[in-house]
């Protein structure tokens, strides 16, 4: 027996959310570190289709809007711009279990391409819960401007997932953004992310606790990302856990990570 | 390392290379988060009135950083 988001399904997960027409459309969410260009995105995205309000219970701002391409209605959400998902902040938190619980179809992780070694910590955090991912890379003009260039297919081709090259202010790249999206939330792509190998001694403990999670939380949400967190002694990953899922097999998930410490 | 400082004790406008975290769990991962890891270069930008907190250019990023934080970065000193 799995959690009872088979029981509860997607939709009301992304209820909690307050996802507008949940279950009935693709849901996107833009992810990425501050100022990136993540709303500038979601503007060009969205237009005027699309309202704001608060994270559920926190005073992060949230905006939610949608656009329609091939005949299909797809629901965006811009998360708020965060340096990890280890939720050391209310924002890291939203994001987190916006990806971990909501599960988006798809998430584009919003870069600055003037900056790529320090966004790319992100991306690869976001491809650790999901494989669905699309990078941006945004402020692709200001990258030209500083006479950077950069080969956007060795970058798909490292990191596994499709790389689209952006300039959202001006427009540049978003009919091909939402293509890509289309692409993935659709499955006619389906990425497959290029994950961090840890050292042997953490690649081993994951082996081991990976099991155990599967056991526990089925495979809906990342089970090695899941042991990674718990390896970390994230404790406020059992506890959201629980909180979105509250039932007892949550319990043996904390009894596990109580065998760790 | 000897010749090591903590982040805070830098003037403003001074550049360093991180040597060292000296903190563990929460605190090391959301330096490391930040970009600090051992080799990553470090600006001083400015600091506020009070001389705490500083601003740092890390990566490109303005991060401030308050004391208690600053100072469990250790960092040799480049020109
Ligand atoms: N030159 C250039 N500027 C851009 C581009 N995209 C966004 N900007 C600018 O970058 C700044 C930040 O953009 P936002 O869209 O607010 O960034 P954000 O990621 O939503 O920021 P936070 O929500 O604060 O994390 C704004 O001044 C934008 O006009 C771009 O492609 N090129
Ligand atoms: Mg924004």
């Amino acid at each position: 027996m799995g959690l009872t988001y088979q029981s509860t399904g997607r939709s009301t997960t992304r209820e909690i959310f307050n996802v507008h027409n949940a279950g009935s459309e693709l849901v996107i969410a833009l992810a990425g570190n501050p100022n990136t260009g993540k709303s500038t995105v979601f503007n060009a995205l969205t237009g005027l289709r699309q309202h704001t309000g608060n994270w559920p219970g926190k005073t992060v701002l949230r905006a939610e809007g949608s656009f329609i391409h091939g005949g299909r209605h797809y629901t965006l959400i811009d998360l708020p711009g965060t340096y990890s998902l280890h939720a050391n902040s209310v924002e890291e938190e939203v994001a987190r279990d916006f990806l971990c619980f909501a599960k988006p179809d798809a998430t584009v992780v919003v870069v600055d391409g003037t900056c790529l070694e320090r966004n790319l910590n992100l991306a690869l955090q976001v491809m650790e819960i999901t494989d669905n991912v699309i990078v941006c890379v945004n402020l692709i003009d200001e990258a030209r401007r500083k006479n950077m260039h950069i080969n956007i297919n060795k970058l798909s081709n490292a990191l596994g997932v499709p790389v689209v090259p952006t300039a959202a202010r001006g427009g540049e790249g978003l009919s091909e953004l939402m293509a890509a999206i289309s692409d993935v939330a659709l499955g006619r792509v389906v990425p497959k992310p290029v994950l961090v190998r840890y050292s042997d001694a953490v690649e081993k403990a994951i082996a081991q606790v990976e099991p155990k999670v599967r056991e526990i939380i089925g495979a809906h949400i990342n089970t090695r990302w899941v042991a990674l967190r718990l390896i970390d002694g994230d404790t406020k990953l059992v506890q959201a856990i629980q909180r979105y899922y509250n039932d007892q097999e949550s319990k043996q998930a904390e009894a596990a990570l109580e065998v760790l410490a | 390392m000897n010749n090591s400082t903590p982040l805070n004790r830098l003037g403003n406008g001074c550049c360093a290379l991180v040597t060292e975290l000296n903190a563990e769990g929460l605190t090391r991962r959301r330096l490391l988060d930040l970009g600090l890891v051992p080799g990553t270069k470090v600006e001083v930008i400015r600091r506020s009135p009070l001389g705490d907190p500083i601003a740092f250019n890390i990566r490109g990023a303005i991060i401030a950083f308050r004391k208690e934080e600053a100072e469990k970065v250790l960092v040799v000193q480049v020109s």
